[in-house]
C-alpha cells in the first residue's frame, strides 16, 4: 500500500487562501457487514486526521463507519509564513500514518 | 403505476376499432394496426437492429430510420484501428440492405421531438409523424463535466469514444509520436459507454508501442478503483507489457479533474501529467436528442420500464442502447442489439394490441489485449422491479489463468472476430 498522497501548493503569497488535499489508501471496513457465512467483518477504519502547521493544529477531522474507502479530504487555510505542514492519520488496529509538506510564503 | 403498459395498449385497440368503423373499405382492424408508423432515431447497434426487426416481425409497419450518417462506423474493434492492426474500412457499414428490406432510411439528424403532436423534426426542417418513437441515439460527450475539455479540445486531445475521425486522429497522433513519449488515457467514473474498452485500448496501444516505439509508455489515469475483468487484464499486462503500461487508480490519485489542451496536460488532484498523446474519455450522457425529447432525466440518461423499454418520462417513446440507464446491463453493442430486437417485439405487440412479454437480454463482451489473445464475459438480464437485473447464475467470465490458457486466449480472440462479423451482419445486413 502506498503512503498517503498530499497536495500543498509549493508557493503562495502572504494572505492567500490555499487549498490542501489529501488521500489515504484505507479499506474503511464499517463493522456492519457480514461474510456469506454470517460472521461479522470487524470494523477497521481511520478514526481521526490532524493537520498541523509548524506544530499548531489547523485542521482536524473524526471519521466514522459511513466514510467510503480511501478517504479524500480537501480543506482551506490562509498562508501567513513559510513552514511545514504535518499530517497524521490514526485508526483501528493501530493504524497510523504521517506525511509532511513545506510551503514558501513570499 | 406504469402509465404506459395497460393504458396505451387499450388506446391502440380502441383506435383500431375506430378506424375500422369509420371506413367501409377497410373493415379489418388489422389494417389500421398495420398502418402504424414507427420512427427510429439513430442507426447504430440499437436503432438499426430495431428498425430491421420491426419490418421482419410485421412487414406492414411503416418503419422510418433517421440517421444523419450514410456510413456507420462501429466502435467495437476500433481500438485495433487505433493500434494500427486494422483498417477503418473494416468498421464501416451502409444502410443499403436495411433500406432494401423496406425501412425508409432518412439521412438527416433529428433536431426535435414533440411528444404531444407525436412528430419528429429533422435538420432540413421537415417533420415525421409517429405512433411510436424509438430513441437509440447512443451517447454524447458532456462538455460541461471536465474543466478544459470542450468540443474544440477534442481536436487536440481526442476521445475516440465515437468511432470515425476521432479514431483516426488518435491513430495519427500515436504514429507521429517520437519514441520515448507518454500516451495517457483518462478514464471517467461509471456510467460510460463500454466499461472495459479503455483497458482494451490501453493494452493495444501498449502493443503498438512495444513493437514500434519500445521506449514509450502508456499511462491510465483512472477515476475508478476496480475495473471489469480486473484479474484477467492485470495478469495479461504483467505478461505482455510489464514496463510499458501503468495504471493509476482513483485511490492513488488517478482521477483527472481538469485538462489543458494547449500544453497537453492532464491534471489530477495530486499532480500534473504533461504527455505527448492525451486520449481523454470524458463523462458522457444520452445522445442530445433524448434530452430534447424530454426522455433524459437529471443524470443525463434515460430511465425506462424494463418490460417495454418505454420512457418513464414521455409517453409513446421507447429508449434502447447506450442512452438507457437503470440496471446492470453494460453499455455495449451486444446489449444495444439485443435491446433493439426485444424492443421491436414489444412495439409490434403494443401496436397489435397485445400485452408484450418481458424481454430477456443477452450480452457478451470480448477484450483483446494483444493479437491472438482475448478474453470475454457474458450474462443474461431480465426485468426485475424497475430495472434490468442480471439473471442469477447466467454470468460467465473467461477462466483466469491456468494450463493451456494461451490456447484458450487464442480461441477467444478468434471468437471475438466471429462475434463482430455476426453482430454487424445481423444489424446492418
Ligand atoms: C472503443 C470502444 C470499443 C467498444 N468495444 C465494444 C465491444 O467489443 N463489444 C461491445 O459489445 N460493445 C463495444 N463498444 C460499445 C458499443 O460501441 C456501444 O455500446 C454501441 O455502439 C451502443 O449502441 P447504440 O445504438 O446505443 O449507439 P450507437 O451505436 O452509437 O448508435 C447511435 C446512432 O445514433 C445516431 N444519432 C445520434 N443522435 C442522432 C439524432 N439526433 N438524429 C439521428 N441520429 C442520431 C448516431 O449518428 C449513431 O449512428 C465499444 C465502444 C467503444 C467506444
Amino acid at each position: 500500500m502506498t503512503a498517503a498522497l498530499i497536495n500543498v501548493p509549493k508557493k503562495a503569497r502572504n494572505g492567500d487562501i490555499i487549498e490542501i488535499k489529501t488521500l489515504t489508501s484505507h479499506v474503511m471496513e464499517t463493522g456492519y457487514r457480514h461474510t456469506p457465512r454470517g460472521e461479522v467483518i470487524p470494523r477497521d477504519i481511520i478514526t481521526s486526521f490532524t493537520c498541523r502547521f509548524e506544530g499548531d493544529e489547523i485542521f482536524h477531522a473524526d471519521f466514522f463507519p459511513a466514510t467510503a474507502a480511501n478517504p479524500f479530504l480537501s480543506f482551506f487555510t490562509t498562508a501567513t509564513k513559510s513552514g511545514k505542514f504535518d499530517f497524521e492519520w490514526i485508526g483501528d488496529n493501530g493504524f497510523s500514518q504521517t506525511a509532511s509538506a513545506s510551503i514558501t510564503v513570499e | 403505476m406504469d402509465p404506459l403498459r395497460p393504458k396505451a395498449t387499450r388506446r391502440h385497440v380502441v383506435r383500431g376499432f375506430a378506424a375500422a368503423a369509420a371506413s367501409f373499405v377497410f373493415p379489418c382492424p388489422a389494417f389500421a394496426q398495420s398502418a402504424a408508423r414507427v420512427v427510429v432515431i439513430g442507426g447504430g447497434f440499437g436503432g438499426a437492429s430495431c428498425a430491421r426487426a420491426l419490418r421482419k416481425i410485421d412487414p406492414r409497419l411503416h418503419v422510418t430510420l433517421v440517421e444523419p450518417n450514410r456510413i456507420f462506423t462501429a466502435c467495437p474493434f476500433s481500438n485495433e484501428v487505433i493500434a494500427g492492426l486494422r483498417d477503418i474500412g473494416a468498421q464501416q457499414f451502409t444502410y443499403d440492405k436495411i433500406a432494401a428490406e423496406g425501412v425508409t432510411v432518412i439521412a438527416q439528424a433529428a433536431t426535435k421531438v414533440d411528444p404531444q403532436a407525436r412528430t419528429v423534426g429533422l435538420a432540413d426542417g421537415t417533420s415525421l409523424r409517429y405512433d411510436r418513437l424509438v430513441l437509440a441515439p447512443g451517447i454524447d460527450m458532456r462538455f460541461d463535466a471536465l474543466p478544459g475539455y470542450d468540443e474544440a479540445a477534442t481536436e487536440k486531445m481526442p476521445h475516440a469514444w465515437k468511432a470515425g475521425s476521432q479514431t483516426m486522429l488518435l491513430r495519427r497522433q500515436l504514429e507521429a509520436m517520437e519514441d520515448g513519449g507518454v500516451v495517457a488515457i483518462a478514464v471517467p467514473a461509471t456510467p460510460y459507454r463500454c466499461p472495459p474498452a479503455p483497458y482494451e485500448r490501453a493494452s493495444l496501444i501498449a502493443h503498438y508501442l512495444k513493437t514500434k516505439k519500445p521506449r514509450s509508455k502508456v499511462l491510465i489515469l483512472d477515476a475508478k478503483d476496480t475495473i471489469p475483468q480486473q484479474l484477467l487484464f492485470e495478469h495479461a499486462w504483467k505478461v505482455f507489457y510489464p514496463s510499458i503500461l501503468e495504471r493509476i487508480p482513483l485511490s492513488q490519485g488517478g482521477r483527472v479533474v481538469s485538462v489543458e489542451p494547449a500544453t497537453n496536460t492532464l491534471i489530477s488532484e495530486f499532480g500534473n501529467y504533461d504527455v505527448q498523446v492525451a486520449n481523454v474519455i470524458p463523462p458522457q450522457k444520452a445522445g442530445n436528442i433524448a434530452k430534447l425529447a424530454g426522455a433524459a432525466d437529471h443524470t443525463g440518461w434515460c430511465s425506462i420500464d424494463p418490460m417495454t423499454f418505454a420512457s418513464t418520462l414521455v409517453p409513446n417513446i421507447h429508449v434502447i442502447g447506450d442512452a438507457v440507464i437503470g440496471g446492470s446491463v453494460p453499455k455495449s453493442a451486444s446489449a444495444a442489439h439485443a435491446e433493439g430486437n426485444a424492443c421491436a417485439t414489444v412495439v409490434a405487440s403494443l401496436i397489435a394490441g397485445r400485452v408484450p412479454e418481458g424481454p430477456t437480454l443477452e450480452g457478451i463482451c470480448y477484450n483483446t489485449v494483444a493479437p491472438g489473445y482475448a478474453f470475454f464475459m457474458a450474462a443474461s438480464y431480465h426485468a426485475r422491479d424497475d430495472l434490468f437485473a442480471e439473471i442469477v447464475g447466467s454470468g460467465f467470465t473467461s477462466p483466469i489463468n491456468g494450463d493451456g490458457s494461451d490456447e484458450v486466449r487464442k480461441r477467444e480472440a478468434d471468437q471475438a472476430q466471429t462475434w463482430f462479423k455476426t453482430i454487424t451482419g445481423e444489424t446492418f445486413g
